[in-house]
């Protein structure tokens, strides 16, 4: 079946194809129609439920965590702020390693109060120990929230995911979507079997104190964890193109990077836009390729340590800012590369910040700007795009 | 690609148009994008939306800058926006209004021009109220008419579908304005 979907629809639609148990959530624009659209199949009987309604952000990760440590399948979504809000309480869903899923609706962090796209309220949230997928379409969205069950709740794993779409240029935005057969997806995402749960036949403790001698395995234990979704998700992305025919290439996607002197590496929607530029400036004979950064944790660091021995240039393209220093994304993707012999230039961008709208004119300007790198070498380390009277 | 912008007030149903006509073109088997450009909405605040239609996968995820058509539910919004500006050579503005094209050439000096008086067609078929009428679906059949970028029927098929309530007048309205629409061709 398809339909003409937003990417807020197209999640609620993931989440109603995962049977999810108990969905949790506070309205906060522009992640609210996704649960306006769980709250109407919960309603309508098209989605078997609890739909718990909270006073706060704080207290859907809360109800999540709670719920999650019965034994069930949970949800919840927000953006910006309500994320921020929510931060004691990832932690906990991450220490008590339960494989929750939030869709993530990227919006700025005020003040000045902005609800457009950007990429800080989730990167802020990076040292949590959540997954982080970044999605370019609608379709993705759906396809994404669906694995991320499917890679949080495995036995290895046991770790929650975001799954993270654009504000408004996903969130609001209609395009097709294919949903799946529910079989299909019953067949592809059992039900969630945890291997403790809350259970008065076979009491046992949670959440319990630990004491230096200990606490410091129990990190080790998550740090694990990730190491162990680093393979889960590409063996489940593998597996789901088999069954469904859309394949996402695991934690990165390299789109034209054959024979490429220099790479542009970025994540969400901008990704989308940029296959067209770099197809554009393919034609003009330039040897341009993308990185498509699908996964931000765990991060792909042994993909950018390959694509570093291919490349002279890797342009970073960061939709946030983290102060003091430079993008997230590119501080990563530099660390990624030192212990290695490979010396491409390293070139951050920082763009579409608070929703600026990230145009194919925008990005080929920024992509001639890595291919000078080539061939001038490195004039700076960070360029704001499109700046308002300049640096 | 053939992109669409829309202009309109809010509460005159422009973001419900975009999506309507993308859902048109899908069933046609096009690909689409529609999005509104999400500002400080509130009734009667100008309202910008986009509708992008094209056979390739649609990958460019900005905003539109240089329309096929520009399509003005609410033609107060002359005074106020430059409704032309970036419409590709070749391209219409269509307006919402009993006058007729020619009166508007030197107000926009580009492109083809077609009129209809959508306000008119969605009060008789009582959508909205007398005073603020939802002309959406109306204008949407005036849209077709210039460009098929879908078909009429398949265009009703999508108004009869995705309208909240009135389906059948909605899909009268948008048959009508089909058959009303005034053109003047450069």
């Amino acid at each position: 079946m398809r339909l003409t979907l937003t990417g807020n629809q197209a999640n609620a639609w993931g989440v109603k194809l995962s049977r999810v148990q108990v969905v949790a959530a506070y309205p906060i624009t522009p992640q609210t129609t996704i649960v306006e659209e769980l709250a109407e199949f919960a309603a309508n009987g098209q989605l078997d439920t609890q739909y718990i309604k909270v006073e706060s952000e704080h207290s859907a990760m809360a109800a999540c965590i709670a719920a999650e440590n019965t034994g069930v399948r949970t949800y919840t979504a927000s953006s910006s702020h309500g994320i921020a809000l929510m931060h004691e309480m990832l932690h906990w869903a991450v220490g008590a390693r339960l494989p929750i899923v939030m869709g993530a609706v990227n919006r700025a962090i005020g003040p000045p109060w902005n609800i457009w796209a950007d990429h800080t309220d989730t990167i802020s949230q990076r040292d949590t120990g959540w997954m982080q997928f970044y999605v370019e379409s609608n379709q993705e969205v759906l396809d994404t929230i669906i694995q991320a069950y499917k890679v949080a709740e495995s036995r290895d794993v046991l770790l929650p995911a975001m799954a993270i779409e654009d504000a408004f240029i996903l969130s609001h935005t209609v395009e097709r979507v294919e949903i799946p057969d529910q079989e299909l997806v019953d067949e592809f995402l059992p039900p969630y079997n945890p291997p403790d749960y809350l259970n008065v036949d076979d009491p046992k403790g949670f959440g319990s104190l630990v004491m230096p001698d200990w606490y410091m395995e129990f990190r080790y234990i998550i740090a694990r964890a990730q190491e162990a979704a680093r393979k889960r998700i590409r063996e489940v992305t593998k597996e789901y193109a088999e069954i469904f025919g859309r394949d996402y290439h695991g934690l990165v996607e390299e789109y034209r990077t054959e024979d490429a002197d220099v790479v542009m590496v970025g994540a969400g929607t901008m990704v989308s836009t940029a296959r067209d530029v770099i197809d554009k400036l393919r034609s003009e004979g330039h040897k341009i390729g993308l990185l498509k950064i699908r996964v931000f944790r765990p991060f792909p660091y042994e993909e950018f340590q390959d694509i570093a021995k291919r490349v002279d240039v890797i342009g970073v393209m960061d939709r946030s800012f983290t102060f003091g220093y430079g993008g997230a994304m590119f501080s990563e993707v530099k660390g990624a590369i030192y212990n290695t012999d490979a010396r491409p230039k390293i070139k951050n961008y920082l763009i579409g910040i608070g929703g600026r709208d990230v145009t194919p004119k925008m990005l080929e300007d920024t992509f001639r700007n890595a291919l000078r790198v080539k061939d001038h070498g490195l004039d700076r380390e960070m360029m704001w795009v499109d700046l308002k009277g300049g640096e | 690609m053939i992109e669409i912008r829309f202009h309109g007030r809010g509460g005159q149903g422009a973001v419900i148009a975009s999506k309507i006509l993308a859902d048109a073109a899908a069933r046609e088997d096009k690909d689409v994008q529609a999005f509104p450009f999400f500002g400080v909405e509130r009734r009667g605040a100008p309202v910008t939306a986009f509708t992008k239609i094209d056979v390739k996968p649609i990958r460019n995820k900005a905003q539109i800058y240089e329309p096929d058509y520009v399509v003005v539910l609410d033609v107060s919004l002359l005074k106020l926006v430059d409704v032309a500006k970036g419409l590709k050579d070749g391209g219409w503005a269509l307006l919402n209004t009993h006058k007729k094209p020619e009166d508007f050439r030197d107000q926009i000096k580009k492109g083809k021009l077609a009129t209809v008086d959508a306000t008119n067609i969605a009060i008789e078929n009582r959508l909205g109220s007398k005073t603020s009428p939802i002309v959406n679906t109306a204008i949407l059949g005036a849209l077709v008419k210039i460009s098929n970028v879908v078909s009429i029927d398949t265009l009703v098929e999508s108004v009869l579908e995705k309208s909240p309530v009135k389906k059948e007048e909605n899909a009268k309205a948008a048959k009508e304005a089909y058959e009303k629409t005034l053109i003047l061709e450069d």
